[in-house]
């Protein structure tokens, strides 16, 4: 099996590949067909791969630049991830089987193959293939609905970041291929000193502006939202946990483990920063699939957060707490690539069924969409760390190892773990009011739109996709230990004196310790709602009977009006305002302004309401003055007459002259 | 032996629990009432409502879902999970492996959210003005939570609230500023966590700062008996927890003795009473606050559970 997963996982990316250029010609379905088809059958070899160990592999193959070899292998770490990629692969294939034209369609099996292309990858080249087919592929997804002036400028801000990621990751990689491009020859010669902190800064910059760090996620809203449902699902899902994967083989292996704990620093700190930011956000955006991809910012903040804690506790030699802190980060990316892909199906499914994305024009679909509406409540008590889901395990996953990263340092690290266990428990609150304001004002109330009243369930491609993305969610939530148990073998790639036998059904903060039991607590719900089942069943009255909401006396709506007046109705802009007030002035710049007509004066009353990211207002507001300033002072060249010109010239050259004189000296 | 001794405190300890909690809400009505010189009701007058509404057929508002008659049990039996979690008055119960303070926390953020859902599925103004502020509230209490967590953990070494309070009731620690400090953020969380006020005012049905009870306004019959239930209860909750964790004397440990339990539920109920008198006298001594005033009051809270961390990670040092 050890020898053979390689050159399987080869022919799944090869059918990928011939899927998407015969669905160019053969239309979308096929490319549905074949995504689902191609990643069930490499899912079922990476499952039975991870079942033996994850065994580690190599294979050379006939592909890659003049000179070298190109090379594949798989270890421990990356079969965790290739089981995340290929399982959501198979969701978005399955979802995208719905006929809703997707002219972009064929890029969807390149995209999957780009990213266990970049998992795959054994030396520079290849990684930086996989990255830039992952990239590009999505960028033409995201473009599918180019005629709207609004997801065309979603995606150009989209390529931009890919491009400055891109950029980067030659960069560091260049910096880090001394012998060779080989990750073999790379983790030979481990970067050191100046050349080790550059290498940080671009891979941090390069990967983490894929994986939404703040500050680099403004692309991460717009273009998400701009997307059809299953492409989504996978760009928040997987693409997000790829671009993790990147810093984690770059930074936590190839780097070589000498590297000094405060390494983690970086990511700890734009991982905080990212939640909060993501978290308060979710609470305010009204397009449900801009609030879906605020808390995909949030969560891989909080994954990047366990990162770092673990890269800081390998550095000062605690093995026990960096197995926690990186086992915390593994779980809670594969619970939270499997609930965010859930949830943003159903946001397509809702998109598609009550025809809008505006929470405004949304609600009381729970009883049109019981599928939906069952994904999207599943998915949210995830969003919102209920126990027993599986976001629930993660987060107590991570708060475990921030109660332990107190051991890491000294007073100065402890106060400052201090304040990031606050920030952390804030963003963890915040996207539990973000979950249930999306769930409230979506699924129940009443509907706002006459187009809502009239939803229809989605088809059933779409249903078995949420039931398997649902499935495999309860699963994780309920068996968290299961998982572990399989990610031992990434936890030994990280920290090689790493050796903790996972417990199977209960997740534990150290060995012979008491820790988290979700099926026990699972169980103790049950059998007290049984419980209380039983006591009303003898002691209380049956039944019930309907009647107009009492609302303290406002009385039921006129038969001319079957929904009640929608504004009387707790919508996306009320159910955020106390947030918004309480923190978003500080931390989101947000304003709000009432202008009253003068008395006799029939114009309405306006109420507006801005908020924006610090990210857009502190980093790329003023890149973009920067940029028009100096476009515009070049616009002027063009006005120089031939004197003037042909003096810059001059003046050009002679500086360049001096320029290679003074580095001929040195 | 262990394990029957177990299971047979959690069923006392259930039973207990259910049977004190309403009996608690009376008690805390009838102190007000007498400190403001009224009669007031009977202690017992919590758990004839109970019962009485129990007999009377809810009406359920047009429109809303299985979700809005599903919620009061889901909150209820979330409460209770949680409730089973917390040691009264025996260690060693069957449960005292799961009680983690991370996991109660997540349970009432559970039923928390149950009850917001709810609210909103009513689809009236009221349903969600009491929605966004319970979630609003509970942004701020969850990190000065955490930070009680993590002194705890601090002292003891684990969230495990049966270790935690065992640790602490046998005396090795000896008094500590910081356990007073964290004292005084849990209490605050806990008057938030719970509705009372000055935050919230669990008698009131018309203003319009109202949270707990303008979520549930839409309830009637064996409906809102579940949701008053699992109020007292989520009240009894924290009592307890700030019994068990800053007054951990009295407790029986684990293992068959049933004399030491019966003088442990005394000890227990005297401590639920000592609360309640206490609650009741601070209640009657406040105004309610502006909603807005509440973060303001929950950093307070927040702060002095951040003091509690620092004094003790200053004091001991625990690289």
């Amino acid at each position: 099996m050890t020898v053979l997963i390689l050159p399987w996982l080869g022919l799944v990316m090869i059918g990928l590949v011939v899927t998407g250029v015969l669905a160019a010609s053969a239309g979308e379905r096929m490319a549905g067909y074949g995504t689902l088809i191609a990643c069930g059958v490499g899912l079922a070899g990476v499952l039975l791969h991870l079942l033996a160990g994850a065994p580690e592999a190599g294979m050379t193959i006939p592909f890659g630049i003049v000179g070298q070899s190109g090379g594949l292998a798989i270890d421990g770490l990356s079969s965790l991830f290739l089981a995340l990629v290929l399982g959501l692969g198979m969701a978005s294939g399955i979802a995208s089987l719905e006929a809703h034209h997707v002219t972009t369609a064929p890029a969807l099996p390149v995209f999957v193959a780009g990213m266990v292309l970049t998992l795959l990858a054994q030396d520079a080249v290849m990684l930086l293939l996989g990255f830039e087919a992952m990239s590009l592929a999505s960028f033409v997804l995201v473009m599918t609905g180019h005629r709207d002036e609004a997801v065309r400028r979603a995606g150009l801000l989209y390529l931009g970041m890919a491009m400055l990621g891109a950029l980067c990751l030659v960069a560091a990689l260049g910096l880090m291929a001394g012998d060779g491009l080989s990750f073999d020859s790379i983790r030979a010669h481990p970067p050191q000193g100046a050349r080790a902190v550059a290498v940080l800064v671009l891979v941090v910059i390069g990967a983490g502006s894929k994986a939404g760090l703040a500050p680099l996620h403004v692309w991460l809203p717009p273009a998400h939202a701009a997307a059809p449902g299953p492409v989504s699902a996978l760009m928040s899902g997987a693409m997000t946990k790829v671009a993790l994967y990147v810093i984690i083989r770059l930074l936590f292996d190839l780097a070589g483990s000498g590297q000094p704990g405060w390494f983690g620093v970086p990511l700890i700190v734009m991982g905080l920063a990212g939640a909060v930011i993501g978290a308060l956000r979710a609470n305010l955006e009204t397009d449900i699939k801009a609030v879906l991809a605020c808390s995909t910012v949030e969560n891989v903040g909080l994954i990047a957060i366990a990162l770092g804690l673990g890269f800081a506790a390998r550095a000062a030699d605690l093995p026990a707490i960096a197995g926690l802190a990186f086992g915390a980060a593994l779980l809670h990316a594969m619970g939270h690539g499997m609930f965010k892909a859930l949830l943003f199906l159903a946001a397509g499914s809702v998109q598609y069924g009550a025809g809008s994305r505006e929470m405004g024009r949304l609600g009381g679909l729970i009883g049109a969409m019981p599928y939906t509406a069952g994904a999207m409540l599943l998915g949210a008590a995830c969003l919102a760390g209920l126990p027993p889901s599986s976001g629930f395990a993660g987060e107590w996953m991570l708060l475990q190892s921030v109660i332990a990263a107190l051991r890491v340092g000294g007073l100065g690290v402890q106060v400052l773990v201090c304040v990031l266990a606050a920030g952390m428990a804030l963003a963890m609150a915040l996207a539990a009011a973000a979950s249930v304001r999306l769930v409230g004002v979506v699924m129940l109330g009443r509907p706002r739109t006459p187009r809502c009243a009239a939803a229809v369930e989605s088809s059933p491609p779409v249903r078995w996709a949420l039931i398997l993305l649902g499935l495999g969610s309860l699963g994780l939530g309920l068996m968290p230990g299961a998982l572990l148990g399989l990610a031992e073998p990434a936890l030994q790639v990280l920290s090689t004196s790493f050796a903790q036998r996972a417990s199977l059904l209960a997740l534990v903060p150290q060995a012979d310790a008491p820790g988290y039991a979700p099926l026990g607590i699972l169980a103790l719900l049950f059998l007290l709602l049984m419980g209380i089942a039983a006591c009303l069943r003898n002691w209380a009255v049956a039944g019930y009977r309907h009647g107009p909401a009492w609302d303290c006396g406002f009385g039921a709506p006129p038969d001319w009006l079957p929904f009640g007046d929608p504004a009387t109705q707790y919508g996306p802009g009320s159910m955020a305002q106390p947030l918004r007030r309480a923190l978003g002035g500080s931390l989101l710049a947000a304003r709000q302004s009432v202008t009253m007509p003068a008395p006799e004066d029939s114009a309405p009353a306006r109420f507006t309401e801005t908020a924006q990211d610090p990210a857009e207002r502190l980093i790329f507001a003023p890149i973009h003055r920067l940029r028009a300033t100096i476009s515009h002072l070049a616009d002027l060249m063009t006005f120089l007459t031939v004197r003037q010109s042909l003096s810059v010239l001059f003046a050009a050259l002679v500086l360049f002259l001096a320029v290679i004189a003074a580095l001929e000296q040195t | 032996m262990t394990l029957l001794a177990g299971v047979i405190t959690l069923v006392l300890h259930l039973l207990l629990v259910i049977a004190a909690a309403p009996l608690l809400v009376g008690l805390v009505r009838k102190l007000k009432a007498r400190l403001v010189g009224r009669e007031g009701p009977p202690v017992i007058q919590a758990w004839r409502d109970t019962l009485r509404l129990l007999r009377k057929e809810p009406v359920v508002a047009d429109g809303t879902s299985w979700l809005f008659r599903a919620a009061p049990s889901v909150g209820l039996a979330a409460i209770l999970t949680a409730m089973l979690l917390v040691p009264s008055f025996a260690f060693g119960m069957m449960t005292a492996g799961a009680s983690d303070l991370l996991v109660i926390l997540g349970l009432l953020g559970l039923a928390r959210c149950t009850l917001a859902l709810a609210a909103m599925d009513t689809g009236t103004a009221f349903g969600g003005i009491g929605a966004s502020r319970e979630m609003l509230f509970a942004a701020f209490a969850e990190p000065a939570m955490m930070l009680v967590v993590i002194t705890l953990a601090l002292l003891a070494g684990t969230t495990n609230l049966d270790v935690i309070a065992s640790v602490l009731g046998s005396g090795v620690l000896g008094l500590r500023v910081s356990l007073a400090l964290a004292l005084g953020a849990l209490m605050a969380v806990a008057i938030v966590e719970c509705g009372r006020i000055p935050v919230d005012n669990p008698a009131t049905h018309l203003e319009l700062t109202m949270v707990h009870e303008a979520m549930v306004l839409e309830y009637s019959g064996r409906h809102l008996a579940l949701i008053e239930l699992a109020a007292s209860l989520k009240l009894l909750l924290w009592f307890t927890l700030i019994a068990t964790v800053f007054g951990p004397f009295g407790l029986a440990p684990p293992g068959l003795a049933p004399l030491s339990w019966a003088v442990a539920m005394l000890f227990w109920v005297g401590k639920m009473a000592l609360l309640g008198a206490a609650l009741a006298v601070f209640e009657t001594t406040r105004a309610k606050m502006r909603v807005f005033r509440v973060p303001e009051f929950l950093g307070v809270a927040m702060l002095l559970a951040m003091l509690a961390a620092v004094l003790l990670l200053v004091s001991q040092g625990f690289a």
